[in-house]
């Protein structure tokens, strides 16, 4: 009861050539950059562009198979897809809207309808049902959207870039909806973005994709730790730490404090680019308005000519130094450190 | 549209083309003015309520309509395949589909003879087979009407279908919906303005085709004398007769043209088409 695929495709420009393994209950992000083909990877398990060569098996149905002649429509595979920009149809009201792929598969109109009232009501915009699409704002489309791909129960649900279409003010909000709305769906996910914060704060997994191929996979944990190559570290190779914000200061789970230029309290995440890390062996006195944390070397990676230092404490970071940097410090792993950030050099988002 | 709209609009008019524009419609106005002027208003009545007149008026509805219809049932399918379905030869296709808007019509009406007529490259079949003859019969109107309107129809719809952001129907078929369905529910409602708008154009063509009408089905009243032929004969018998016919049938097509602009020309429903998306 998995998704599996492997998926070779010649379109245009782009050559796709990747597999993909999601179990249920989980969310797998690919993450890149436009035009590395990730949205033509989730039309690909939508059935909407048709695999050159390889093999998509959603739980244990084989739904693509050029080998075998096997080609299931898009219409009769268990999916819901959720697009950029949600494709609400206009000439139909948003219970309409949500009401169509009951409709489609020939359900009943008085059953349709109830249950798309009820995932309206779900979604929060029971008040909007009977109004056309354009009246809604961005958050209650992807709202509307994706109760209209959930209400025909999908085994595997697709979201395309579901928060670039909102304005930064509303993202950190729409992100946290989106959130507890994909929590109560138990099936495979696959969703594409091109945001780290979006993949932290939803993903399980992430994959990252570069031209057509995967180029590694795992947690996002592991990714930002330890990217496998310099493209892979400058697109995600952040860190990202998760905290409760207060006066100024984001204090993490395990305590650590990251004091930050300006933030709204509540529950937060900070990004600190590794490049903006300074390692110290012993810090100096005119430091006290700077972030500073003491830990021990990890691990030192080295990719070109930068070299990403792992740091172990309790707030663990990796850092981004030069060759000669490394050089000069004569740094070994299970040496101590002291790392520092400007509070200016962080962002911080609501969670 | 608000006042306000419509003072800036005149204000930012070059005065040339403020000046051609009116030319043009002068000229579109001049001869409907000229058949109020010398319409014999004291007998119009007279002339309206004519048995002839009534007949040819109501043949004339009848068999617009039906071209009309067939136009859609038709020219929708064409016009998608046009737009849609990438075949060698498809700009010949349209050209062939699109031909009789440029045809003089008497030509097409000799053309459709030789097809569909009694010894036409079809009709004879037709004739033998199945009993059935075209030309001088109403429904040798309705196809000499429909070979010349279905085109207006196929280019307005074909244009909407090139616009329609096809994604929507990626949208539609991920959530459950054949070909079908979505074709129904979702591209149809979306092209429904320019649908509207094709078969106004192809209804007011029908209604006013004379030179294929005459050609491959003749002029005999009761069943296939439509309007236009009875005022082109009226205009030898009785001219004042013509000018009521013809200020009839020009008052018909003004109403429905005013008619159905606002409802469905006026306000574009263009939230699904690539160009607002």
């Amino acid at each position: 009861m998995t998704l599996s695929a492997q998926i070779e495709l010649r379109l245009g420009s782009l050559d796709l050539c990747a597999e993909l393994d999601v179990v249920p209950g989980e969310l797998l992000a690919l993450l890149g950059p436009n035009g590395a083909g990730k949205s033509t990877l989730l039309r690909c398990l939508a059935g909407l562009a048709p695999i050159d060569a390889g093999r998509i098996v959603v739980d244990d149905i084989v739904v693509d198979d050029p080998a075998n002649d096997t080609f299931v429509e898009p219409e009769e595979r268990p999916i819901g897809f959720v697009f950029q920009d949600y494709l609400l149809f206009e000439h139909m009201s948003v219970l309409e809207n949500v009401a169509f792929g009951l409709r489609a598969r020939q359900a009943r109109k008085v059953d349709a309808l109830r249950i798309a009232r009820d995932w309206v009501e779900r979604v929060g915009l029971a008040e909007y049902a009977d109004q056309r699409p354009r009246s809604l704002s961005g958050g209650q489309a992807q709202r509307a959207a994706l109760a209209r791909a959930l209400a025909t129960t999908p085994r595997l649900l697709l979201l395309d870039e579901p928060l670039a279409a909102l304005d930064a003010g509303t993202r950190a909000s729409v992100r946290r909806d989106l959130r507890r709305h994909l929590d109560t769906f138990d099936g495979m996910r696959v969703l594409v973005t091109h945001d780290p914060v979006d993949a932290y704060a939803l993903a399980d997994r992430v994959a990252i994709v570069e031209a057509g191929r995967i180029v590694q996979v795992g947690t996002l944990a592991e990714v930002t730790a330890h990217p496998r190559s310099r493209y892979v570290a400058d697109l995600v190779g952040v860190n990202l730490v998760a905290g409760v914000v207060a006066d100024g200061v984001l204090t993490t789970e395990a305590g650590a404090r990251v004091v930050i230029a300006d933030a709204l309290p509540g529950q937060s995440l900070a990004v600190i680019r590794p490049h903006s890390i300074m390692l110290v062996r012993e810090p100096s006195a005119g430091w006290s308005a700077r972030n500073t944390w003491s830990g021990t070397i990890a691990d030192i990676d080295r990719l070109g000519d930068r070299v990403r230092v792992g740091i172990d404490g309790q707030l663990p970071l990796t850092a981004e130094i030069t060759v000669a940097a490394l050089d000069s410090l004569q740094l070994r792993p299970g040496d101590d450190i002291h790392a520092s950030v400007k509070a200016t050099d962080i962002e911080v988002y609501l969670a | 549209m608000t006042r306000q709209r419509r003072r800036r609009g005149r204000a930012a008019l070059p005065l040339p083309v403020l000046a051609l524009a009116s030319v043009a419609v002068v000229f579109f106005a001049l001869p409907l003015v000229g058949l109020v002027w010398r319409a014999p208003w004291s007998n119009a009545w007279q002339y309206l309520g004519d048995d002839d007149v009534l007949t040819a008026l109501r043949l004339s509805m009848i068999c617009s309509l039906w071209a009309t219809g067939l136009s859609i049932v038709f020219g929708v399918p064409l016009a998608w395949l046009l737009a849609r379905v990438e075949f060698p030869g498809r700009n010949v296709v349209r050209a062939l589909c699109t031909l009789s808007m440029v045809l003089p019509p008497v030509v097409g009406g000799v053309a459709l003879f030789f097809a569909l007529g009694r010894r036409g490259i079809v009709g004879q079949y037709l004739d033998q087979w199945f009993d059935v003859t075209l030309p001088f019969t109403t429904a040798g109107v309705v196809v000499a009407q429909t070979f010349v309107a279905m085109p207006f129809l196929v280019i307005t719809v074909e244009a909407s279908l090139r616009q329609l952001d096809t994604r929507f129907e990626d949208a539609s078929r991920t959530l459950g919906a054949s070909r079908w369905y979505t074709f129904r529910r979702v591209t149809l409602p979306a092209i429904r303005p320019a649908l509207a708008a094709g078969a106004v154009l192809a209804w007011a063509r029908a209604l006013g085709e004379f030179g294929a009408t005459i050609t491959f089905a003749g002029n005999f009243p009761g069943t296939t004398q439509t309007m236009p032929l009875a005022v082109y004969l009226s205009l030898e018998t009785n001219p004042e007769e013509a000018i009521v016919l013809a200020l009839l049938l020009m008052a018909i097509s003004f109403a429905v043209l005013v008619g159905l602009r606002d409802r469905w020309f006026g306000r574009p429903d263009r939230a699904m088409s690539t160009v607002a998306a």
